[in-house]
């Protein structure tokens, strides 16, 4: 089975990139690489926007984010993302919803 | 100077949009603050909207919503590997004047709503996130903080209309965190379809239309369900599950929407159509016991950011209303009467809640949602038994029919034991009555 390219989907959307602003952020690097063995973020963000990397960290990009609360929700117990909004104006712009 | 209203709504989905309306229709100085760019950018749901709970609010509102279809049947199927077994419910006295449930698409349904709110007189602003409650040193609420430069407003009360993560609650401490196995996360598609081929595949004609809803399967064991929604050019699918269960099997959302919209009897349906935006959102699951303070000195609290959400029966957006309306409504009974917005006052606002169907239907699924989070059996193990079952007993093949019950009940005393059916049975009993 071919592998779901989630970025396809997210292409179909219209976002307001607040460019060098991201929403969210991993507070510390090392606890998702020394703390954290399953890093469900990875694979629980509907929009793909945290990947595994090679050294253990976890890499974030959210211009895809869909401002659903998952990962907040997910790393609770880690307490490692730093999680907001975007400003007024700025992130994922539902035309249909 | 800073600008001082009678109330500030933070939100501009259908529980803000009805607060706001509710308060300025009775001519209140009301302030509602929306971080998307129009109601709606930042809305998502299936979506089903529920006419009663409107009407309580704009009895007119068929004149000019943008409805999409009224619903004159309703499917639940369990779905099998390659099948499903399931009711439909279809009747013609659906088609009345006044229909009960609507299809909607959500960012064009809360646009239209918001302007409702502005033209009963609240003044609206946009492009703009609330980043806190003030607070003054008793606690009480006076007003919130927005990313705006001067962004200070002041109001006697503030309802947090914000939504399932009810990001102000929390940072005030007046929520915790959601649980992840009190709240799902679902993601969706909208694909634009022919018309014709949505009358021919649904047997639906003009602006009749159908809604399904899935069990089974296609959640891979998790506790979840997905729905297929027709609208008049479009239809909706998609997928929700805990996020305790995608965490602990590891399974992407996308991958589960992909697996639902290649099931055999699911594709037939959706073929031809052009996929024009994917949606992701958390729906709150907790039922009654994760129902949270919803009221203090200042502030309420309504809709998803007050955990009123009936999963059981798929209910969300008319508790949403209806809150908002209610929240409204404490303020407007509390400033005839000359009574400050305090918590004791505001306890008022509960007591709506208490005394109507949001709070008596979530009351009486209390046990609900903690016994459908341990127990994935009736996600998985059971529409897979039923659709078993019905493939043995309608399949013409010479076994006389006692043969085929005996292996059927083989099949699920195998699958859950005998004491596992009638525990299944009792809890079943004891999350519905």
């Amino acid at each position: 089975m071919s592998i779901i390219k989630v970025e396809d989907k997210l292409y179909q959307n219209r976002y307001i990139v607040d460019e060098n602003r991201p929403h969210i952020q991993i507070k510390d690097a090392d606890v998702c690489a020394t703390q954290c063995k399953t890093q469900p973020c990875t694979f629980c963000c509907p929009a793909n926007c945290y990947s595994a990397e090679e050294d253990g960290k976890v890499n974030l990009v959210t211009d895809g984010c869909l401002e659903c609360g998952t990962c907040r929700v997910i790393c609770q117990d880690n307490g490692n993302i730093s999680w907001n909004y975007p400003r007024g104006g700025y992130g994922i712009s539902y035309k249909f919803g | 100077m800073v600008e001082k209203f009678d109330a500030i709504v933070v939100g501009a989905g259908p529980s803000g949009n009805s607060a706001a309306y509710t308060l300025a229709k009775a001519g209140l100085k009301v302030l509602q603050i929306e971080r998307g760019e129009y109601s709606g950018s930042k809305n998502v749901q299936g979506a089903i909207m529920y006419a009663d709970a409107l009407e309580k609010i704009i009895p007119d509102f068929r004149e000019d919503a943008p409805l999409e279809r009224h619903v004159i049947e309703q499917r639940i199927w369990l779905l099998g590997d390659d099948s499903y077994i399931g009711t439909n419910y279809r009747s013609d006295s659906f088609n009345s004047e006044k229909p009960n449930r609507y299809t909607i698409i959500r960012s064009q349904f809360d646009r239209w709503f918001n302007e409702k709110v502005r033209e009963a007189g609240a003044l609206v602003i946009c492009e703009t996130t609330v980043t806190e409650l003030l607070r003054d040193a008793n606690g009480k609420v006076y007003g919130v903080r927005t990313d705006r430069v001067n962004g200070e407003v002041h109001a006697d009360v503030v309802i947090m209309a914000d939504g399932v993560n009810a990001l102000l609650a929390r940072r005030a401490d007046f929520q915790k965190e959601l649980p992840p196995e009190n709240v799902a996360l679902a993601v969706k598609e909208i694909h634009f379809i022919d018309p014709a081929l949505i009358e021919q595949r649904f047997q639906v004609k003009d602006d009749e239309g159908v809604v399904i809803e899935i069990m089974g399967k296609v959640t891979g064991g998790m506790v979840g369900t997905a729905f297929l929604y027709t609208n008049k050019e479009s239809l909706t699918i998609g997928i929700g599950c805990l996020i305790s269960d995608f965490k602990e099997k590891g399974i992407t959302p996308y991958k589960l929407l992909e697996d639902l919209k290649n099931h055999p009897v699911i594709k037939p349906l959706i073929e031809g159509g052009e996929v024009k935006e994917y949606a992701g959102h958390l729906i709150p699951e907790g039922g009654y016991k994760a129902v949270p303070q919803c009221y203090g000195d200042g502030w309420m609290v309504v809709g998803d950011a007050a955990h009123l959400n009936n999963a059981a029966h798929r209910e969300g957006s008319n508790l949403a209303m209806t809150s908002g309306r209610f929240a409204a409504e404490t303020v407007i009974e509390l400033k005839k009467l000359g009574k400050a917005p305090v918590a004791s006052n505001l306890a008022l606002y509960k007591k709506k809640l208490d005394d109507s169907f949001v709070l008596k239907d979530l009351k009486k699924y209390r046990n609900l949602p903690g016994i459908m989070h341990m127990s994935p059996q009736f996600f998985g193990a059971y529409p897979d038994l039923l659709n078993g079952a019905a493939h043995d007993l309608f399949t013409v093949d010479g076994v006389d029919k006692k043969t085929k019950e005996n292996k059927i009940l083989k099949s699920f005393v195998k699958r859950r034991s005998v004491f596992g059916l009638m525990g299944d049975a009792f809890k079943l009993a004891r999350a519905f009555r």
